[in-house]
């Protein structure tokens, strides 16, 4: 579905991301680990068309998407929950929602977007109840599953997310992750950026593990979880011994 | 000073506040997409004036104004693409001295294509000498079309922000800029939009008022002075609050008349204006929390 070659990307003479290739199938929670300063938010950011490539290639359901800006790729189906949430504060949550099937109103009209809108409030029940209150009201947990539902509703191919996990409480946590869950088992693609390794890997069907702009290591989120570097580094696990 | 004289005073106050209020409306709508303060806004309200001044001559006065708005959006619009559309990720600072850079170029295209002369349109009923009495107040014609004007537009836009898709894509851009990306929205379309939606707003000011206030290729300085004093004043960004203030700041001018000489009268706005920088910089009714809440 998507896939990643020789992706070289960074703001300005700084060199981000470093060769970077990768692959998401269809179907599948693919998870990217790693520290602070690693480059994910600007893997994503390059991927959805905000930050460009300066070299490799993007591939998106086999149509070559380096260089498109955002609204294309958004378009193609492929949508990004921001780190940080980033929901339009003064404005209600339903109307956060309808402006997320932006671009499902333009391919398919409007009664496809009340459709869709009725589907991410079974999906988020607490949505449902706070239809009217203004985003930026909301609590952190209920902000996320806006952003989440916000993307969700223009009924993307892949879900990317950057960090869901920030900033909430574990409990929360959990039902995010629960939801990430659900949402590949009816049939979605999600790639998740996290730092919370453990959480990241115990959904996840693959990994991979960024370190500094590179790829450092990747394979089945079981393998990587029971990896002795990646316990060390990222897991907070150190083997006695 | 006798109740007739202060209902005089009152009624020019409120013509003269709904004048700056349009314009500040003006400012409101491109700082809520943008970010910026269109310094050209007043050359909006001069140009509106002047093309439909122009356009009178060989066409009725209603024709003339339909037409001189939208020439005028149309001006907006391609300001907006030739000067800033293009721009990767341009500094405030930087929009900012491109919009005096407009202003200062259009003024000067006026001057070229009008000349210094001092035009006016036609009043819109009856004329100079005739007036409505409201009880003991004898009112122009004119300002009540001024007022109803602006209650208008305040209104349309309410309703156009608040009901419209378009309005809420725009909205979503002013609240988020990069949400509304991710969203697939266009944010560039936006901002041309609410360039051409200034540049109209900014054009039926300088019809409405032309009668009584005159139209002149340099007008427009003054009034974005004025309109830019009163939406600082409301609290930027805030469309409501800067028809309160607008009519606050002309009833001041106003009655200021009665105690200081008539040349004080701009000086007012200026004093107000620093006034408000130094003691309430997010405006009389914003408040820090509403600031970060921005909306329209």
């Amino acid at each position: 579905m998507l896939k990643i070659r020789n992706l070289d990307a960074g703001y300005g003479k700084l060199r981000v991301l470093k060769n970077i290739s990768l692959h998401v199938k269809a179907g599948e929670i693919v998870t990217m680990i790693g520290a602070n300063g690693a480059g994910k938010t600007t893997l994503l950011h390059t991927i959805i068309g905000l930050v460009r490539a300066s070299a490799g290639a993007i591939e998106f359901q086999q149509k070559e998407h380096t260089g498109s800006c955002a609204q294309k790729i958004v378009a193609a189906g492929c949508t990004l929950v921001p780190e940080g949430r980033q929901v339009f504060a003064s404005m209600t949550v339903e109307e956060n929602l309808i402006l997320g099937g932006y671009m499902l109103q333009r391919r398919e009209g409007k009664d496809a977007v009340l459709r869709e809108l009725q589907y991410q409030y079974d999906l988020f029940p607490v949505l449902r109840e706070r239809r009217e209150q203004y985003a930026g009201t909301l609590s952190g947990g209920e902000q996320q599953m806006l952003a989440m539902g916000r993307s969700l509703m223009s009924r993307p191919r892949l879900v990317m997310m950057d960090e869901p996990s920030t900033g909430l409480a574990p409990l929360i946590v959990r039902e995010i992750f629960k939801i990430i869950t659900r949402l590949r088992d009816e049939g979605n693609t999600v790639l998740l950026v996290e730092q919370n390794a453990t959480a990241a890997l115990g959904i996840a069907d693959r990994g991979y593990v960024l370190e500094v702009g590179k790829v450092i290591l990747q394979g089945p989120a079981a393998d990587l979880l029971a990896n002795s570097d990646v316990q060390r580094a990222y897991l907070g696990r150190e083997k006695i011994g | 000073m006798t109740p007739d004289l202060f209902f005089q005073y009152l009624f020019a106050g409120v013509t003269y506040g709904a004048i700056y209020a349009i314009v500040a409306i003006g400012f409101n709508i491109i700082y809520n997409t943008t970010g910026i303060i269109n310094f050209a806004q007043g050359e909006f309200v001069m140009l509106g004036g002047m093309i439909a001044i122009s356009l009178h001559q060989v066409m009725p006065l209603p024709l003339a104004i339909t037409l001189a708005v939208a020439l005028t959006m149309v001006i907006g619009a391609a300001i907006e693409i030739i000067f800033i559309r293009w721009l990767q990720s341009p500094s405030v600072l930087r929009l900012i001295i491109i919009t005096i850079g407009v202003s200062i170029l259009l003024r000067e295209a006026a001057l070229h294509i009008w000349g210094e002369s001092i035009r006016s349109l036609p009043y819109f009923y009856g004329n100079e000498i005739s007036s409505i009495s409201l009880g003991s107040v004898h009112l122009s014609p004119q300002v009540l079309w001024v007022i109803a004007a602006c209650g208008i537009m305040v209104a349309g836009l309410s309703l156009f922000f608040k009901y419209t898709p378009t309005g809420r894509e725009m909205r979503a851009c002013s609240a988020n800029r990069t949400a509304a990306i991710l969203c697939g929205i266009s944010t560039r379309n936006m901002v041309t939009l609410s360039f051409m939606l200034s540049a109209g707003i900014g054009a039926v000011a300088g019809c409405v008022m032309s009668p009584i206030t005159y139209t002149q290729y340099d007008s427009g300085t003054g009034l974005a002075i004025k309109g830019f004093t009163v939406a600082i004043l409301g609290g930027l960004g805030n469309s409501m609050a800067a028809v309160a203030a607008g009519i606050l700041l002309g009833i001041i001018e106003a009655f200021s008349v009665s105690v200081v000489p008539l040349a004080f009268q701009d000086a007012i706005a200026i004093t107000i204006l620093l006034a408000i920088l130094f003691v309430k910089p997010h405006g009389l009714f914003g408040s820090s929390v509403a600031a970060r809440l921005k909306d329209f």
